[in-house]
């Protein structure tokens, strides 16, 4: 069993030995090995020149990524937490997004970018952030989230041999889930949402951290009779719904889970192809739980905050109550 | 060196003066080569902003007065050295060889940035002010990885020093050592902001603050530029990592073709730059030493004439883009949405055909 923080390490590992112009650089990401561990021993094994302990300046991470790509490497920055990665919003929207477009299509940027996010482990402010529309909605990024340990090694793999810059969102309370992990061969693409467990009266959708809170979800259900099919996405941009369509077209309800707020998140762009493709076989409008739109509060009142059991379950019954 | 701790070669009157710091080793062929660059350049310059006057561009940032900064270093270069521009290098585009009308692709309308970079080692033109800095800084760290001897140069103005992305690059750069040139051309002024309200200090004396040295250039001196920019590559080259130059010059026309500067600056201070004129005291120096004759000055300009000639007929002729250029370029790689958005809006436009047709 690995733990989901030690399976993108080891996905790390794999990428910087088969491709040595794979860079991974960040603040503290050399000796330390990252202040969640992801990089652990790897500037041990890899030298200092490929594993790059950074300045504190994360603009500085991200144009200086952008420069070493221009030049061929593959550099794979860690941004230390949500809320840190602001500061490198214009290198990463104007500049890693759009540079290949600009240059039409000469240049090519493959930059990934990983930022763990998300909160539950009682941080302090701006370390507990979902802030995947942001770059979800920058045309030129493709944007990803893993829920397990397995998915979490393969993707991160994926990620960097990808041509273009993705933004990796690392769910951070799950970093210490377990789960058995195959290295002999990826079971989906990149761009690929999984169906989780089949079901046949509800479809609940959702990403990273929150996956669990729906497994979690569909199993008090299953008692309660209800037969939920649980479906993670795992790509945020490109999305990939044509699997969910179905799944909506068979079970005609829909609840989507995630931690980020539901205005304007990723909730309701689904929500609204989902109106666009299968509206002759909703039972229900889709419904979504997420954070409220506030700004993350203090440790002690996040759970008020968080998206959990109990609130899916009340949306999936006020789906039934149509 | 002057009062304001200036490196100057060649006076504005057109007198050779020597820097021991600095030595220059270059022949009369060199310096009328020189010559020729900044009249083409001027030249190139004068015709896009009239191009602009006349409806065929949307704007133009002229280059005008800062020639010899441009050229200076431009030419310093060698093949493989990469340099990063801001979006009024036109000079250095001349020096690395960019075709003249791939530049006004973008002040056009047509593209974002039209020529392949890697072809000239002259990236594309960055808009917001001073984020090239950090990805030259990158591309450097990348040169020492691939234990090259090649360099980089970072083009950017007095503004962009006030800029978190400038300053991060001379952190990055520095505790990296990383071969790149800082080449800051301070032409006075940042649209209507001067330079005192970017500074209370001089530029290049900043570089101290981040362990690496800085220098004052005479802008407007193509062959002080050309020694002070020499000096500082081959320092990159050896592994002592980042110079910051100022090129001390001044932007003798406006911002860009949008902007006014009759509103914030006084005529009297463009006078007095005028008789610091980059391409008189070459032209000057060249005359008074014997180095050329009227027929020398007349054939380049008879050559600007024709490249400005060219120029005008290649950017009036310049295609429009294809309508799915919109969506061909976002990402390198398959994007099915995109790809399904590109369809449905060639099916669109094609159905009003179909019904031209009818």
């Amino acid at each position: 069993m690995i733990t989901l923080g030690k399976a993108i390490n080891m996905g790390l590992r794999r990428a910087l030995t088969e491709d040595p112009k794979v860079l991974v650089m960040g603040e503290d990401v050399g000796k330390l090995g990252g202040v969640f561990r992801v990089t652990e021993n790897l500037q041990t094994e890899f030298g200092e020149d490929r594993i790059i302990d950074t300045p504190l300046a994360e603009s500085g991470i991200l144009g200086t990524a952008i420069g070493l790509a221009l030049r061929g490497y593959r550099p794979v920055c860690e941004i230390q937490f949500d809320g840190f990665v602001y500061p490198a919003f214009d290198q990463i929207t104007s500049q890693l997004a759009k540079m290949h477009s600009r240059s039409l299509g000469t240049l090519k940027l493959p930059v990934v970018v990983r930022i763990p996010y998300g909160g539950g482990i009682g941080a302090v402010e701006h370390h507990s952030e979902s802030n995947e529309t942001y770059f979800a909605h920058t045309a030129g990024l493709r944007v990803v989230t893993c829920s397990n340990p397995n998915d979490a090694y393969w993707m991160m793999q994926q990620a960097i041999q990808s041509d273009d810059p993705v933004i990796f969102f690392e769910p951070k309370r799950r970093y210490w889930d377990k789960a058995e992990i195959d290295e002999a061969a990826p079971s989906l693409g990149l761009h690929e949402t999984r169906t989780v467990q089949e079901g046949n009266d509800l479809t609940l959708i959702s990403y990273g951290p929150t996956v669990r809170t729906a497994i979690e979800v569909a199993a008090v259900c299953a008692k309660e009779g209800r037969s939920v099919e649980v479906m993670d996405l795992r790509t945020l941009s490109p999305l990939d719904l044509a699997p969910v369509f179905e799944s909506a077209q068979k079970t005609g309800r829909v609840v989507i889970l995630h931690e980020a707020p539901t205005f304007l998140g990723l909730g309701a762009e689904i929500a609204s192809q989902i109106t666009e493709e299968c509206f002759y076989s909703l039972d229900a409008p889709v419904l979504r739980v997420g954070g409220f739109n506030v700004p993350y509060p203090p440790a002690r009142l996040e759970e008020h905050y968080l998206p959990d059991l109990d609130r899916t379950l009340d949306a999936i019954d006020r789906a039934f109550a149509f | 060196m002057s009062e304001l701790q200036l490196v100057q070669i060649l006076s504005p009157e057109g007198e050779l003066l020597t820097d021991p710091e600095y030595p220059l080793d270059i022949s009369t062929e060199e310096i009328r080569a020189l010559y020729r660059d900044l009249v083409m350049v001027r030249r190139f310059d004068v015709e896009a902003t009239a191009l602009q006057r006349q409806g065929e561009l949307g704007l133009w940032a002229q280059s005008l007065g800062q020639e010899a900064a441009q050229v200076g270093s431009g030419r310093a270069l060698i093949p493989g050295d990469y340099a990063f521009p801001t979006y009024r290098e036109h000079g250095v585009a001349w020096a690395k060889g960019v075709p003249p009308e791939k530049l006004l692709g973008m002040y056009r309308g047509i593209n974002h940035g039209g020529w392949n970079p890697h072809d000239n080692d002259f990236h594309l033109y960055t808009l917001v002010i001073g984020s090239q800095t950090l990805h030259a800084t990158g591309y450097a760290m990348g040169i020492q990885r691939d234990k090259s001897n090649n360099a980089v140069i970072a083009y950017f103005g007095d503004g962009a020093t006030s800029q978190g992305d400038v300053n991060e690059a001379f952190t990055f750069a520095s505790v990296y050592h990383a071969p790149v040139v800082f080449f800051c051309q301070n032409n006075q002024w940042a649209i209507s902001q001067p330079i005192e309200s970017q500074t209370k200090v001089a530029l290049y004396k900043r570089a101290a603050g981040f362990g690496f040295p800085g220098v004052r250039v005479d802008g407007n001196d193509v062959l002080a530029v050309l020694a002070v920019t020499r000096v500082a590559l081959a320092r990159a080259r050896a592994g002592e990592g980042p110079t910051l130059i100022e090129a001390f010059t001044y932007r003798m026309g406006a911002h860009t073709t949008s902007d006014d500067p009759s509103r914030y600056r006084l005529a009297q201070e463009l006078e007095e730059w005028k008789l610091k004129d980059p391409i008189a005291r070459v032209k000057s120096y060249l005359t008074r030493s014997g180095l050329a004759n009227e027929d020398f000055f007349a054939d380049i300009e008879k050559e600007a004439e024709a490249m400005a000639s060219k120029l005008r007929g290649d950017i009036i002729d310049a295609e429009d883009p294809y309508v799915e250029a919109i969506f061909d370029y976002v990402y390198a790689e398959p994007h099915p949405i995109l790809e399904a958005e590109k369809n449905a809006y060639i099916n669109y436009l094609e159905s009003f055909a179909e019904g031209d047709k009818e």
